[in-house]
């Protein structure tokens, strides 16, 4: 009665066969639609291409219920790409995308579910309470207008026109938006994305308060720091894949550092065989070696080649601490076709 | 409103008839706060009626050119809210993802073309109202009762063909592109399909080519119920407006399919 007729079967086996073979899973799953065991949105060997360009490539993402994940990432990382097959919006090429164990756009799916997107914005000629009222009028148990506006910081804007309102109040009002239908599952594509600092720490501040009202969300970002503040677990996407999930201090740990660059007669393949290092790769003439011990790193590399010039070492900036993360995986090569450009 | 812990999977027939009333009074409202909508689409027509048929004919020797008027100005006052609507707004709400962020949530598809269908109705009807007042007062049109009716009730219906030619530019255009276009559609389809000038005192070769647009249909239609069409029959016009109307339909709906998509 969760399923209609003929849809639900055929794409359960889809979404779970893979990893647990077959029919004793189907069973659970449809006994236990939103229960502990599966997860409550996940996309399983999911692939994506614009044209030429493959935006996803074989992601799997989980989402357990009552966690904040950050999926982490370089700008064209695939992030929205995830998220919007999660929503349904996109539409899925292959792979599967299961959110409470339905397809994403299934109706009892957009009843349980929030959405803030990344390029978003409503009518401005109608006030922020009349968009409230709009999409509280979509759900069977809608929040409270006034709790909405509580959690949004919005209660001196309720008659304002969303043609009036600040870049950060305006993200503040999607927010709201996403809440209105007192969602399980929340997705937050960018939210942040614009905004100046004080207006990211007041969204980080609701975001926080989801988290304590026993929320599950989903959020992109390309800021470690953001995934940092918020996130309960971090997945980093790189050029469509999964490189790296844990809790922020095991994704910090491995992507805090250095990263050492000189020119130098070292190798990249001597210089990622130091223990020491995470990664290192050619730019140009340069050797850029990313590790958390950059003194032990040069005590080695002068040993090799005392004259190793045009030295500098700076920290790592998330896009180095990707490619840390590349190379350091047990994945293929990963540097063949060079670091530039990903989409 | 069930008190169970399960939400609510069937909504009924009255759910969707309080979504889609509630799109469209905030749509109306919407409409009505944007001056850049409702002033042309208000005042165009009225303002051509009233300095063309009335002040223009005052005097006149005949009833002719005013009752002619009535019925292209009000299929013209319907033309505006309908592509403009559709055309400009909808484009709008894809270029600004409210579009998007809808398509996420609960909201059933149909209310939302709803919504539009009836603001742009609702506008229509004001214009159609104003257009008889000033017909039936200041320009002495007498038409049967079953006139007045047969008029409103044709110029009222081109809602629906009008919206589908809006939808398919909307579907496709760019906000800022959708502005150029509707407004060409807007302008150019009214002029050649006779509601500005008459039909009949436009060249050949434009009056041939009316065939090709709704409105020219239309127009048709509403001067037949006071016997001043060219003379084609009712089906001719109904049957090409049919099929024009259904191929703006495909076109917004290959629009939408392409959104979708990437």
């Amino acid at each position: 009665m969760r399923c209609l007729p003929g849809t639900c079967n055929t794409s359960v086996t889809a979404a779970y066969s893979r990893k647990d073979g077959g029919r004793v899973t189907i069973l659970s799953a449809l006994a236990l639609p939103s229960g502990s065991a599966p997860a409550l949105a996940r996309l399983s060997g999911v692939s994506h291409r614009y044209g030429d360009v493959l935006a996803l490539d074989r992601l799997d993402l989980e989402v357990h219920e009552g966690e904040v994940l950050a999926v982490l990432g370089p700008n064209g990382a695939g992030k929205t790409t995830a998220v919007s097959l999660l929503l349904g919006t996109l539409t899925l090429q292959s792979g599967a995308a299961r959110v409470f164990g339905s397809a994403p756009d299934a109706a009892q799916v957009r009843l349980r579910r929030g959405a803030m997107l990344q390029v978003s914005g409503v009518p401005e000629t109608l006030t922020v309470g009349e968009h409230l009222a709009l999409f509280r009028a979509y759900y069977p148990s809608p929040l409270p207008t006034e709790r909405l506006l509580e959690m949004a910081g919005l209660q001196e804007l309720r008659d304002r026109r969303f043609g009036k309102l600040s870049g950060g109040q305006k993200q503040r009002v999607m927010f709201a938006l996403a809440l209105a239908g007192n969602p399980e599952l929340v997705f937050l594509d960018e939210p942040t994305a614009g905004l100046d600092l004080d207006g990211r720490r007041r969204l980080w501040d609701e975001i926080r308060g989801l988290k304590a009202a026993g929320r599950t969300a989903v959020l992109t970002t390309h800021y470690l720091e953001e995934a940092d503040a918020l996130a309960d677990r971090i997945a980093v996407i790189h050029r469509g894949r999964l490189i790296a999930e844990g809790s922020p201090e095991e994704i910090k740990s491995r992507t805090a550092g250095r990263v050492v660059r000189c020119v130098t007669t070292i190798s990249a393949e001597t210089a990622r065989s130091y223990p020491e290092a995470a990664g290192a790769e050619m730019k140009g003439q340069h050797l850029e070696v990313v590790t958390a011990e950059p003194e032990a790193v040069l005590r080695r590399m002068f040993a090799l080649d005392p004259e190793l010039g045009d030295l500098t070492v700076v920290g790592v900036g998330l896009e180095e601490a990707f490619l840390a993360l590349t190379g350091d995986g047990a994945g293929p090569d990963g540097n063949g076709a060079g670091p530039e450009g990903g989409t | 409103m069930g008190a169970s812990a399960q939400p609510v999977l069937r909504r009924g027939v009255g759910w969707h008839v309080r979504i889609a009333l509630l799109e469209t009074r905030f749509q109306f409202l919407s409409s009505l706060r944007l001056p850049a909508f409702a002033i042309p689409t208000l005042l165009f027509p009225v303002f051509f009626y009233l300095f063309f048929a009335v002040i223009f004919q005052s005097g006149g020797p005949s009833l002719v050119a005013p009752t002619y008027m009535l019925a292209t100005y009000g299929v013209f006052g319907v033309l505006g809210p309908s592509i403009f609507g559709f055309g400009v707004g909808l484009a709008q709400e894809r270029d600004t993802g409210a579009l998007l962020l809808k398509r996420t949530t609960p909201m059933p598809a149909g209310a939302f073309l709803f919504a539009r269908v009836a603001t742009a109705a609702i506008f229509g009807a004001v214009v159609v109202a104003v257009l008889f007042l000033l017909a039936g007062f200041a320009a002495g049109v007498e038409l049967h009762r079953s006139q007045w009716f047969s008029l409103a009730g044709i110029i009222l219906a081109a809602v629906l063909p009008f919206s589908a030619i809006g939808l398919a530019i909307g579907a496709w255009a760019k906000q800022q592109a959708a502005v150029a276009v509707v407004n060409l559609v807007f302008i150019g389809m009214s002029l050649i399909s006779g509601l500005w000038v008459p039909i009949y005192m436009l060249p050949n070769v434009m009056q041939d080519i009316a065939i090709a647009f709704p409105a020219f249909h239309l127009g048709q239609l509403t001067l037949k119920v006071i016997d001043l069409d060219l003379g084609r029959s009712v089906w001719f016009h109904l049957v090409l407006l049919g099929g024009q109307t259904a191929v703006c339909l495909a076109v917004a709906a290959a629009g939408f399919r392409r959104f979708s998509g990437r």
